[in-house]
């Protein structure tokens, strides 16, 4: 069976790219599928920290592109879930060595052995974020709610679309998923943040998601346990539920607040 | 396997007059329609129409006038309202036949130059049909034609027709009517939150957009020289 490639983007950085890929992997775990989740972002490796794995790294994706390294070698299994692999990215390489044909044949590699293989793009347009995506069958835009975050986000559906293998080939398009991160109903209330419809309004994807902004990801992120693990915190359930979601369940939204005044509608009220 | 060797196409190709390149004050028009809107006149390719210019006659003026359209952006490729001469010449100068070609020199009045667009050539004939929303970064431009968008336009993406365009949805980033020149060509849009509206090289940035229009199906229209939002 060939697994599915899932990648994380956003095109801005600091939206929490890293975090939903740890938690999304994870949680794609729990739930008894074999899941790998991919550090893309050379020369900035985070994954190895958000996952608590930071001190087994022996080898690399870069090493396994060059051929330095076998894919089992540097491959690093989760301790707390027996479906979940972490696999590393190079701290000391930059951008550059992401060799198309080198990530597309360890990604066919990997397909062979695992159900989902979880990309965690590098922020950016450039040619790290690309090669993150270029493989991808599905995608999920991570957003926060703020105007820049959603122009970004736009900015990298759009890339999706046209330089993306299956926009090249003509294949089905990537399908493509919105998750709402850092959502703070409060802020929402007082008119600081967007609102999800607003939100969903502009990029007009199917929404996966709606992460509230909680102090348990921080906390999480520190300790190297991804927040899905945390059934007590609203943020981890919310992951549950995405995940839920993205393979096909119905959920109801959680964690917002009812609806209100539309944002735009705020701010052109205003003459 | 011949037969298909050679394929027709159709396209839309900017027309300059010989005469006005003779014009002292060409040189300035154009640059100054060329400042405006710089993508479009990039590499578009350019017929030079020799009605009325029978004096053009030696390789080396057709020479020269490639290059003075070159250092505008622009890329001669051919001649119309050739005598069989001038088409000589042309053709040892590189550039192709265009029809009409005048068999000798025409005898009908000159046009007088249209001075907003002195180097554009027709109105739209056609409609650009996009389905998908356009995202941030983006930019479509309908040569020659009307553009239909049936979805959103994104901040940050750019629209851009010869002719009119409707948006069937929110237009939040750039719309660009009447690029070539058109001064009738209109934008409709079922919610107008653009960041920039512009018909014919007129414009209005979202400041200066009227308050009381935002958010609601308009048109705009360039009524007397101004740009004007009316509520549909």
């Amino acid at each position: 069976m060939a697994g599915k490639v899932i990648v994380l983007t956003s095109g801005k950085g600091g939206v929490g790219k890293t975090t939903s890929a740890a938690s999304v992997a994870a949680g794609l775990a729990l739930r008894g599928h074999r899941t790998v989740v991919i550090d893309f972002d050379v020369g900035l490796r985070n994954l190895d920290l958000i996952m608590g794995c930071e001190r087994r790294v022996v080898f690399d994706f870069i090493n396994v592109i060059n051929g330095d390294a076998k894919l089992n070698q540097a491959l690093i299994k989760d301790k707390r879930n027996d479906n979940l692999y972490i696999f590393p990215t190079s701290q000391t390489r930059d951008k550059d060595a992401l060799k198309r044909d080198g990530v597309e044949r360890v990604l066919d590699e990997l397909k062979d052995t695992f159900d989902y293989i979880v990309c965690d793009s590098p922020a950016g347009i450039e040619h790290g974020a690309l090669t993150a995506m270029y493989f991808a069958d599905s995608a999920i835009i991570v957003t926060n709610p703020e105007v820049s975050s959603v122009r970004d986000s736009d900015r990298i559906i759009g890339l999706l679309a046209s330089k993306s293998r299956r926009a090249e080939f003509n294949l089905e398009p990537v399908a493509v998923h919105l998750l709402l991160a850092r959502y703070s109903p409060e802020r929402v209330r007082k008119g600081e943040m967007l609102t999800v419809e607003d939100v969903k309004e502009i990029l007009s994807i199917p929404l996966l998601g709606v992460i509230p902004e909680s102090e348990s990801v921080l906390r999480a992120s520190n300790t190297g346990t991804p927040v899905v693990f945390d059934e007590e915190s609203p943020a981890g359930r919310a992951y549950h539920d995405a995940v839920a979601r993205f393979l096909g369940e119905q959920r109801e939204l959680r964690f917002l607040q009812p609806e209100r005044r539309s944002f735009f509608r705020a701010l052109f009220g205003r003459a | 396997m011949a037969s298909n060797l050679v394929q027709g196409a159709v396209f839309t190709v900017m027309v300059v007059r010989a005469g006005m390149l003779r014009d002292p004050a060409f040189d300035s028009q154009l640059a100054e329609q060329i400042r405006r809107s710089p993508r479009f006149f990039l590499n578009a390719p350019v017929v030079l129409d020799l009605k009325g210019a029978a004096e053009f006659t030696r390789e080396s003026e057709f020479a020269e006038a490639k290059e003075i359209l070159h250092h505008h952006t622009l890329s001669l490729i051919g001649v119309q309202n050739a005598t069989p001469p001038q088409l000589e010449a042309a053709a040892g100068a590189g550039l192709a036949s265009f029809a009409p070609n005048a068999p000798q020199p025409s005898q009908g009045p000159l046009r007088e130059p249209t001075r907003r667009a002195p180097a554009v050539a027709a109105a739209a004939t056609k409609t650009r049909l996009v389905t998908q929303p356009v995202r941030s970064g983006t930019q479509i431009y309908a040569r020659g034609a009307d553009l239909v968008v049936t979805a959103a336009v994104s901040p940050g993406a750019e629209i851009i027709a010869d002719g009119n365009i409707h948006v069937y949805g929110a237009l939040r980033g750039r719309a660009l009517a009447g690029a070539g020149g058109d001064v009738d060509a209109r934008i409709f849009c079922s919610r107008l939150e653009a960041e920039l509206v512009s018909i014919a090289g007129r414009y209005l940035v979202s400041e200066q957009l009227p308050a009381e229009q935002q958010g609601f199906p308009v048109q705009i229209a360039l009524v007397d020289e101004r740009l004007t939002v009316t509520r549909n």
